[in-house]
């Protein structure tokens, strides 16, 4: 491993002192689960890693004031989806937080981290995205949120400048009648990488008409895809396997993806159909049970 | 010696064989105390790291090493020309052999780099960590070759080639060079042309396997301490302590007496732990610096850096009566060695058609170099990719003559007398038994429950082999026997070697107290490989039980003042006339009746025990995605006899789940430019135990003539089924006749989609 | 070189100090450090669940936790689950169900089962098989693995 200093800051404000510290090339250790391997092949190099788990409020998970959720950007993936009430409201954020890595690596990888990491087979960025979540920022200059769907600009970049650090990821509150589901496909049945993966959100009215829908995919582009043609197929009608067959073809045609070990280009089109089409279906019976 | 003539237990009831006793070394397992090699702490060590080639193929022209040398707290360096001048001597492993120079060329490069992660130089500093920055100080320059990692493309005319004084050698005569091949075996029985002139039927199929990996979960890791006295210690996870031995000795021109290797719990090996990596170069770090240095490979290293098992390409041709009667069979095998000659072509060519009765056959086999890690015995070396395309196509060969694939393997099935093609004739053997287990198995005769599910069968053989093994034995006045072995004991075999000493006595397993000791504590042992340590040394074992009887018997005659031959045994019970002490009585007496009691074994049986197999696994495969579950698994072997059954069934059920792996997902991803892309467990991907389901397994007792208790070798037939056996569930599930390992869902879809087109 | 700093932390029960550097993982610092042997490295990357330890009661993959970061923590080690000279169930259960070959992947899978078992006493099959898959075995093909975990959860002999 390569040397390196350590500080563990207990606020937000020091934090971002010691990351804009022209000294230092500083890195944030958050769960450490993707940081401590990029340091130790020296894929990354750090004179400074900053340890934000003892930070109070990056460590918060709670709902908020309007019914949506504050997630703290050091809350590890296992407090999530131990929460009823998040399974509750974002079962499809819940769905990914299950399936990054092991357990494991669970009580110690956060969604914060797996964001910044901005890799475009992140498993919480599709759901995040769905729930028009938004990234809060603290920086030198101040703090600022962004949507999150703006916040990865390429393969492992981030619209993060130095000195910037990640506080917290809000998701606003969710439609009652509305449901989401996030799939990824694995060669493996759990410990592997998304050859491609898509999360979808459905709102239904009160005729059970889809009046919204949200799709977004992962690993088939430099960053996670909003599948828009898919979304304005499914509004306005009523949900059906035919319907979300048709949104999933829809979906393959957003999706850029490359040839590489995982899968082959025209594999991936064809995954990102299937998987659309399968989250769309517990999505739907998801709002559907909470209609009922 | 061995004038005691082995009883015979054929028709005997055990006590202690087919039970299933805890493991002797259990305790110190279970609670993290056993030590295994990355375990020893000596004081003041050193850790070394080596510095390895980026590129698949290039020659050195330049390794600077003195910036690294600088480094505050680094303590030695070595390169290539710290070795010795090493003649061209061929060295066996036991389970294959290797030329010297090559072996010490691929510890640490010379003049060329064959592979990306070929080791080139190394260093020994204070920690890990600064090891690691002298290692990234070191300056290699290079002048970059094309490179080969495919063996088709390898074999072409005007290949990049690996070593321009390589010949290929057929039938023991070198070819007019340069080239790949270094090995092209040939054998033929019959007349093939007669032979398919007078099939109904003849398929002629291609199949191509992917290079995979042992995928032993503890890294190679070795420490050296070169004392002053010249006396070179070695502490090891390795398969075989004496080849380790042997290899380092050579290596470094020492006199094999000047070599003690100390033989830790080793963390799986699977044949990727007999050749030396890290021992030599650990020594020559030793030397240098004057204490001992430890050596640990990361992950990346094991995959890039050491031997796996050969990517290959096969060509079977078949040819039977309409009735399912086979008629004749003609294989080509392509075998990649890896960067250096001397892969497993040979066991690859001697099993393809092992499993049938074959009157016309012809054989082709080729050993071929590509800028890949030097391949390394690999569970039946060579054995799965050869039956991966015979089953398959024999399969084939059935489904279209309408046969049932169990009836048509017993219409053709080998027996004792039956002539494999290379020329042995087998003894007893089990194969038609394991058809018959699997016949009559709950899961051939229970039906399938849904859409895109199919149901496979395949069968596996290996040879297992004897060779050499030593122990020896002590009776304690407790009544316990302390039993010295020099079997590596990687899955168990303390207590299956020590029940059969146990057994011999008529005492429980539990006392009996085997230990696995150093090269200077016991006699030659070859490595714990070719499933021969139950078998071998185990036969060891029951011959030193002998000789330990013959003198507890003696013993009692002293104490009862009469002749030995009076004495009678009965299990644990030595009798004459009214007196009697149990083993335990007498063992206490011993102290006052004369010269303890303490007995040397060794033997050497020849002759392969001939392990069969036959596997059936349920799949089910996604209709969108052609992922492929594993929904149920029956493995079916020839045991011979278990001698604990428990880990019988663990070595087949481990082994199903590495073929499981290999079939489905497990390769070396090459990019263009000739790099592997997956040397992480992450990426190369062994099965979890969320892949696989229960691994059902049935034991087949077909004694071994050739044991005291009738043991076969297990350990290695149950990787040669599964990716036959899977390939054929697949096609039952989807129609795809896959012919390329591994049956990724990239792959199988893209088969799917055809076919549906 | 970063300096040395000095931890607190309590492991397997008793308060321990320990210097390390900061690029030292809790791993390496378990292993060479405290002589507490039985955590392994199999990857040094988190892929194989060797090193699993549990921190604060959660399991982790001790490779990737920096020692400094146990400051003040709870570490438990297979070196510290059977007590009073009796080994624990799980690991009695692993040895009467011969449910490891090699044994170097057997500490993290029993921290692993530890923890499962501490959460979910009575986990089914399919349970047992999703909270381990983070722990690779390559010997045993699993099914003895999770039988000793099922037996140990039900007080049974596997």
């Amino acid at each position: 491993m390569q040397d390196f200093d350590y500080a563990a800051p207990i606020s937000t404000h020091e934090a971002v002192q010691l990351l804009a510290d022209p000294g230092h090339k500083a890195v944030v250790l958050a769960g450490g689960t993707d940081i401590l391997v990029l340091l130790r092949e020296r894929r990354r190099r750090a004179t400074l890693v900053v340890d934000v788990k003892k930070i109070a409020e990056l460590n918060e998970l709670a709902m908020t004031a309007d019914g949506g959720l504050f997630l703290g950007a050091a809350v590890p993936c296992s407090r999530i989806y131990r929460e009823a009430a998040i399974t509750e409201k974002y079962a499809a954020l819940v769905d990914a937080t299950k399936i990054i890595g092991g357990w494991q690596i669970q009580s110690r990888a956060t969604v914060g981290g797996n964001l910044c990491n901005a890799s475009p087979a992140a498993d919480s960025i599709p759901p995040l995205a769905i729930y028009d979540a938004v990234a809060e920022i603290a920086g030198p200059n101040g703090r600022r949120q962004m949507p999150v769907a703006d916040f990865c600009s390429g393969v492992g970049k981030n619209v993060m400048a130095r000195g910037d650090l990640l506080v917290a990821i809000i998701l606003p509150p969710i439609e009652a009648r509305s449901g989401a589901a996030f799939q990824r496909f694995i060669p493996r049945n759990e410990m592997d990488i998304a050859v491609a993966s898509a999360a979808s959100l459905v709102e239904l009215d009160d005729q059970g008409i889809i009046c919204k829908a949200r799709i977004v995919l992962g690993a088939v582009a430099t960053t996670a895809v909003r599948a828009s043609h898919a979304e304005e197929a499914l509004v306005g009608q009523p949900p059906s396997d035919e319907l979300f067959a048709q949104a999933g073809a829809l979906a393959e045609r957003s999706a850029r993806p490359i040839d590489d070990m995982r899968g082959t280009i025209e594999y991936r089109k064809h995954l990102c159909g299937v998987l659309t089409r399968r989250t769309l279906a517990i999505a739907v019976e998801r709002a559907q049970s909470k209609t009922q | 010696m061995s004038d005691i003539s082995p009883i015979s237990y054929s028709d005997k009831t055990f006590k202690v064989i087919g039970t299933r006793p805890v493991r002797h070394d259990g305790a110190d397992k279970v609670t993290g105390r056993a030590l295994y090699g990355a375990d020893v702490q000596l004081p003041g060590a050193l850790h070394g790291k080596v510095l390895r080639s980026p590129h698949a193929h290039a020659r050195i022209k330049l390794i600077d090493t003195s910036i690294a040398e600088k480094i505050e707290g680094v303590y030695a360096v070595a390169t290539g020309k710290d070795w010795p001048d090493l003649v061209d001597k061929i060295a066996d492993l036991g389970e294959g052999a290797v030329h010297l120079k090559d072996l010490s060329e691929n510890c640490l490069a010379v003049d060329k780099v064959l592979y990306k992660g070929h080791a080139i130089a190394a260093v020994a500093a204070r920690d890990v960590h600064i090891a690691e920055a002298a290692i990234a100080a070191i300056r290699v320059d290079y002048e970059l070759l094309p490179a080969v990692t495919s063996v088709l493309d390898a074999m072409k005319p005007g290949a990049p080639i690996l070593h321009p004084g390589l010949k290929t050698e057929t039938l023991g005569q070198p070819s007019q060079g340069p080239t790949n091949i270094d090995r092209h075996v040939h054998f033929e029985t019959g007349d093939i042309a007669a032979g398919f002139a007078a099939a109904d039927l003849i398929l002629e199929r291609e199949f191509e396997t992917a290079t995979v990996h042992q995928g032993y979960i503890e890294p190679q890791v070795s420490t050296a301490l070169w004392n002053e006295d010249g006396q070179l210690k070695i502490w090891t996870s390795t398969q075989g302590s004496f080849t380790a031995r042997h290899q380092t000795a050579e290596l470094l021109q020492l006199p094999i007496s000047k070599v003690t290797v100390t033989p830790c719990e080793i963390g799986g090996g699977f044949g990727g732990k007999i050749a030396v990596y890290l021992e030599p170069v650990a020594a020559i770090l030793s030397r240098k610096s004057g204490r001992a240095v430890k050596m640990t490979m990361q992950r990346d290293e094991v995959f890039e850096g050491t031997g796996p098992t050969p990517a290959s390409f096969i060509r079977v041709k078949l040819g039977a009566t309409k009735d399912g009667k086979l008629t004749a069979g003609q294989a080509y095998l392509a075998y990649e060695s890896g960067a250096f000659p001397g892969g497993v072509i040979g066991p690859g060519t001697m099993c393809i058609f092992s499993c049938v009765e074959l009157p016309n056959a012809v054989v082709d086999g080729y050993d071929v170099c590509v800028n890949k890690p030097k391949t390394q015995a690999y569970r039946a070396p060579g054995a799965t990719q050869a039956a991966f395309a015979f089953e398959s196509t024999f399969n084939e060969l059935a489904e279209q003559l309408q046969i049932d694939p169990i009836a048509i393997r017993r219409i053709n099935g080998v027996k004792e007398g039956s002539r494999r093609v290379d020329g042995p004739v087998y003894p007893r053997i089990g194969y038609l038994e394991c058809l018959e287990a699997a016949q009559n198995s709950s899961h051939w005769n229970s039906p399938l429950e849904g859409p895109n599910q199919g149901r496979g069968i395949a069968a596996g053989y290996w040879f297992n082999i004897g060779l050499k093994s030593s122990v020896s034995a002590s009776v304690n006045p407790d009544g316990t026997v302390n039993l010295l072995e020099g079997s590596t004991d990687i899955g168990g075999t303390r207590t299956s070697i020590a029940m059969q000493l146990a057994e011999t006595l008529g005492i429980p397993a539990a006392d009996v107290l085997p230990k696995v000791v150093d090269t200077d504590s016991i006699g030659y042992t070859d490595v714990t490989g070719g499933s021969r340590t139950t078998f071998a040394t185990g036969m060891a074992a029951h011959k030193v039980g002998l000789k330990l009887l013959e003198q507890l018997t003696a013993r009692a005659a002293f104490l009862w003042d009469c002749d030995p031959a009076e004495v009678k045994v009965d299990g644990d019970l030595y009798r004459w006339r009214d007196q009697q002490l149990t083993f335990k009585q007498l063992a206490e007496k011993l102290p006052s009746a004369g010269d303890p009691v303490v007995g040397h074994a060794s033997v050497s049986p020849e002759g392969p025990t001939n392990g069969f197999g036959v596997h059936i696994v349920d799949v089910e495969v996604d209709p969108d995605t052609a992922k492929v579950k594993i929904l149920r698994y029956t493995a079916i072997q020839d045991a011979g006899k278990a001698i604990h059954p428990s880990y019988v069934e663990g070595q087949m059920q481990g082994g199903a789940v590495q073929g499981i792996g290999w079939a489905l997902n497990e390769e070396y991803f090459y990019g263009d430019d000739h790099k592997m892309r997956n040397a992480s467990l992450l990426d190369y991907r062994i099965p979890t135990c969320l892949d696989v389901p229960m691994i059902d397994t049935i034991i087949v007792e077909v004694p071994n003539p050739n044991h005291p208790f009738g043991v076969r070798g297990v350990g290695e037939t149950p990787i040669v089924p599964p990716p036959g056996a899977i390939a054929d569930a697949i096609f039952q599930a989807t129609g795809v006749r896959a012919t390329r390992l591994p049956i990724s869902p990239p792959r199988l879809w893209k088969a799917m989609s055809q076919l549906a087109k | 070189m970063a300096k040395k700093k000095l931890i607190s932390a309590k492991i397997n029960g008793e308060p321990r100090e320990f210097a390390c550097e900061p690029r030292q993982s809790l791993l390496e610092v378990l292993r060479d450090s405290l002589q507490l042997t039985g955590a392994k490295e199999g990857c040094n990357n988190g892929n194989c669940g060797a090193c699993t330890v549990l921190l604060n009661g959660e399991p982790v993959v001790s490779c990737l936790v920096l020692a400094l970061e146990a400051e003040g923590a709870e570490i438990e080690t297979v070196e510290g689950i059977a007590a009073g000279g009796q080994l624990q169930p799980l690991q009695q259960c692993f040895l009467e169900g011969a449910a490891l070959q090699c044994g170097v992947c057997t500490p993290g899978f029993l921290m692993t089962a530890k923890a499962l078992l501490d959460r979910v006493p009575h986990p089914s099959e399919a349970e047992i098989r999703f909270q381990l898959a983070g722990n690779l075995c390559r010997c045993t093909g699993y099914d003895k693995i999770v039988r000793a975990v099922q037996a140990a959860a039900e007080g049974t002999n596997p």
